[in-house]
């Protein structure tokens, strides 16, 4: 298969070479990795007792972590689903990042979960003793399905460029990786038949994983809203968690986009265009939330149900800068930001969505911890660790190691695939050829 | 698949064997014969007799040919425990107008069940529902409740509901997960952070009717103490309280009793205005409780006497 000459050039530098600084960069991450793993054979070793949790609030910012990669993950479904099943144009040199995040955040995801339990031995009762009432069962399903169907997705875009690469006889790799993509591009050289399966296979593809992820983020929030705990038990959940994830993994993908433009000089492709067009995405979801954050709150607030007035005040006073940032400032300035045409710098779009992103994590914070701190019956404890939840160094060593492990697995695979897909771009070519 | 079915015949058996008996309480060893099981309810028998114990201390006689050791010991009792006692329904009720936390229940619950200090089963609350109402002291076990949520959200079927209305934690299948922890509207439930360091003596099984012994990374509750209620006795909470505040009974013999007397559970409803802990919450608890009226002692006087500790609990304790 042959390709554009001009973007096989652009494209490929990053597979045959590696610069120091992303050697460094690298064993930056594999040191908070190495510390991640010292903290979890401290915790198998000594138990749960070195985390912040304990009998009140028995989920910490392990689950916290777990529902915010699992967010991310909304990435690939939204920009990249919606937007191939729409023909968008300008989604090409965006897709493979947004399809990227999406496997690496599902696979990190259920790690936090892992770290939550208490006898991580047993983990394999999940399927020799399975209940189906349990809402943790239904989970094991769907991240199990949602993590297959994203997996294939992705790999489905990856064959024509593998093809590409192993047909690219000037590209001066590794002969390993050169036997690689002759595997993983299964034979695929181009025909007509082999185009259109490929094409129809990512149709449908695209449409199952925007299914599975809206089944997969509204089962993690039925975990809470099934409980009858104040705060969590709420119908409106459901959908809040689902439009909060696509927050986050579209405030993911305008930061990773103004990294990679950056350091693999992709200046020419990933142009503001692209910033502005998932910048304004990022702000009519903002909206959203932040409409569905409004009501939630609202309905508590409003009513006089003791237990919701005693959350709500505790939110107010205990939290209040943190509830203030994560559920003002962190949907408000981003939307203000993109939505003035004037304020649309490159920079302050990235800024937004760093903005976005930290405040919606600590929103999943102040779902989780304040509800367990607000129990039916008062805790009536003489320790303060038991009445409220401090992390420990362990969990925050462990978080780390969580977002360590979603850079050095972005870094390894930007070194085997382009972090732009040649044959998407190539495809744009022709149809402006054509036209 | 085999054993398993044939543990089931075994416990199946055994039962009706004391039903025969006319023995209220099923049993699992019977004196004279450690280790042996009376199985095979249809065998005509070999003819020879032999004269036996049973439970409750009455003599009887069993066809040799019936009498089998019991294997897999551990499992028989699993299996058992997870069925319940054939028959009943356990409740109980908790008068909080006696109570003045003496905090006898919670010691002998934690001996019984070799319970670290910080792990209690059952709870002592000072409540207050409102600024113009008065203090109460509340105790809290497991309410055991029918509908229960933490049996609900188990995923792999640790916790379960029993036939006599006991939820049990089984801490071998227990992944520690916590999610019955925050299904639990009462905070009956306790997690084992650490190692509780207790080990049984040889020869001993894990019996999940006493949870003994607790399991680093699982998680425990109140087991109304069901390993007593086999033998026919008391939970231990019942008979350690020094004022009588907890009644245990049977709901099909509409019968409760706190040790010294024993009372029409429908009649202390009727006449005492028993209640539920938040009744609106749905999950039907098989734990009733008596208004704190007519109060024996001023609630402060559960203040007196403690341990600093224990006092210091309760300095924030108020209306809400």
């Amino acid at each position: 298969m042959q390709a554009d000459r001009k973007l096989l050039n652009d494209l490929t530098p990053e597979l045959v070479q590696t610069s120091t600084k992303w050697y460094v960069t690298f064993f930056i991450f594999l040191a908070f990795f190495a510390v991640g793993i010292y903290a979890l054979i401290l915790q198998i070793d000594k138990g749960h007792i070195v985390t912040g949790m304990r009998d009140n609030v028995v989920w910490g910012f392990y689950i916290v972590n777990f529902i915010f990669f699992m967010g991310l993950s909304y990435s690939g479904a939204l920009i990249s689903g919606v937007l191939h099943l729409f023909h968008t144009g300008w989604r090409k040199p965006v897709i493979r990042m947004a399809e990227l995040i999406t496997v690496i955040s599902l696979i990190i995801g259920p790690f936090f979960i892992f770290f939550c339990i208490g006898r991580l031995d047993r983990l394999y009762f999940l399927f020799i003793h399975p209940r189906i009432q349990s809402p943790i069962t239904w989970d094991v399903i769907a991240i199990s399905t949602d993590l297959v169907g994203c997996f294939i997705y992705l790999y489905l875009s990856f064959i024509e460029d593998f093809a590409i690469l192993r047909d690219f006889s000037e590209l001066n790799v590794a002969p390993w990786k050169k036997k690689l993509y002759k595997i993983l591009s299964l034979g695929f050289s181009g025909t007509e038949k082999q185009r259109k399966l490929l094409l129809n296979a990512r149709t449908i593809m695209a449409a199952m994983i925007i299914a599975i992820a809206i089944i997969v983020y509204s089962v993690l929030a039925w975990i809470f809203g099934v409980t009858l705990q104040p705060g969590w038990h709420s119908t409106i959940f459901g959908p809040y968690f689902v439009i909060a994830a696509v927050f986050s993994g579209t405030g993911l993908l305008i930061i990773l986009m103004w990294i990679f433009r950056k350091v693999y000089h992709l200046e020419e492709y990933i142009t503001k265009r692209h910033f502005v067009n998932v910048g304004v995405l990022l702000t009519i979801i903002a909206a959203f939330y932040g409409y569905f954050t409004f009501s939630d709150y609202l309905t508590k607030w409003y009513g006089s149900i003791k237990m919701d007035s005693i959350l709500i005040d505790k939110l107010f006073n205990q939290y209040y800068s943190l509830f203030i940032f994560a559920n003002y400032i962190g949907i408000l300035l981003p939307g203000i930001i993109i939505a003035f045409p004037k304020f649309r710098t490159i920079r302050n779009i990235t800024v937004a969505a760093i903005i976005a992103l930290l405040a919606l994590w600590v929103n999943r914070y102040i779902i989780v911890i304040p509800t367990l701190e607000t129990p039916f019956l008062p805790i009536q404890d003489f320790r303060t660790d038991w009445i409220k939840y401090t992390p420990t160094w362990v969990e925050w060593a462990l978080t780390l190691a969580g977002v360590s492990v979603f850079a050095m697995l972005f870094m390894l695979v930007s070194k085997i695939v382009p972090i732009i897909s040649i044959s998407e771009m190539q495809e744009r070519d022709q149809n402006e050829v054509m036209k | 698949m085999k054993k398993k079915k044939s543990t089931e015949t075994g416990g199946s058996s055994r039962r009706s064997f004391i039903r025969k008996l006319g023995a209220g309480v099923g049993a699992v060893s019977i004196a004279g014969i450690p280790g042996a099981s009376v199985i095979g309810n249809n065998n005509p028998g070999s003819g020879e007799k032999i004269k036996l114990l049973s439970p409750d201390g009455t003599l009887v006689e069993v066809d040799k040919e019936n009498i089998r050791p019991v294997k897999e010991t551990v499992a028989i009792l699993k299996e058992e425990a997870r069925k319940g006692l054939p028959g009943r329904k356990f409740i109980m009720v908790i008068d909080l107008a006696k109570c003045r936390n003496a905090r006898k229940c919670v010691e002998a619950c934690q001996e019984g069940h070799m319970l670290p200090r910080d792990h209690e089963w059952i709870k002592l609350y000072l409540l207050q529902d409102d600024k113009n109402t008065a203090p109460y002291w509340l105790p809290r076990p497991c309410f055991h409740c029918d509908k229960p949520m933490c049996v609900s959200v188990c995923p792999v079927g640790a916790t379960y509901k029993r036939d006599d209305g006991i939820v049990l934690v089984d801490n071998q299948r227990c992944i520690g997960c916590k999610f019955c922890m925050t299904g639990c509207p009462y905070s009956a439930r306790v997690f084992n952070w650490k190692d509780p360091g207790v080990k049984l003596p040889p020869g001993h099984a894990y019996d999940p009717e006493t949870n003994i012994p607790p399991v680093e990374g699982t998680v425990g509750k109140c087991v109304f103490c069901a390993d007593k209620l086999r033998k026919n006795e008391l939970p231990r909470c019942v008979t350690a309280c020094p004022m009588g505040v907890i009644y245990f009974g049977d709901l099909l013999e509409d019968t409760v009793t706190n040790g010294e007397e024993t009372v029409r559970f429908s009649k202390l409803m009727k006449d005492l205005a028993g209640y539920r802990y938040r009744e609106e919450l749905g999950t039907l608890p098989n734990v009733y409780y008596l208004p704190p009226i007519h109060r024996m002692f001023p609630v402060e006087t559960g203040l007196e006497d403690t341990d600093e500790e224990i006092s210091k609990r309760y300095k924030d304790a108020g209306p809400r």
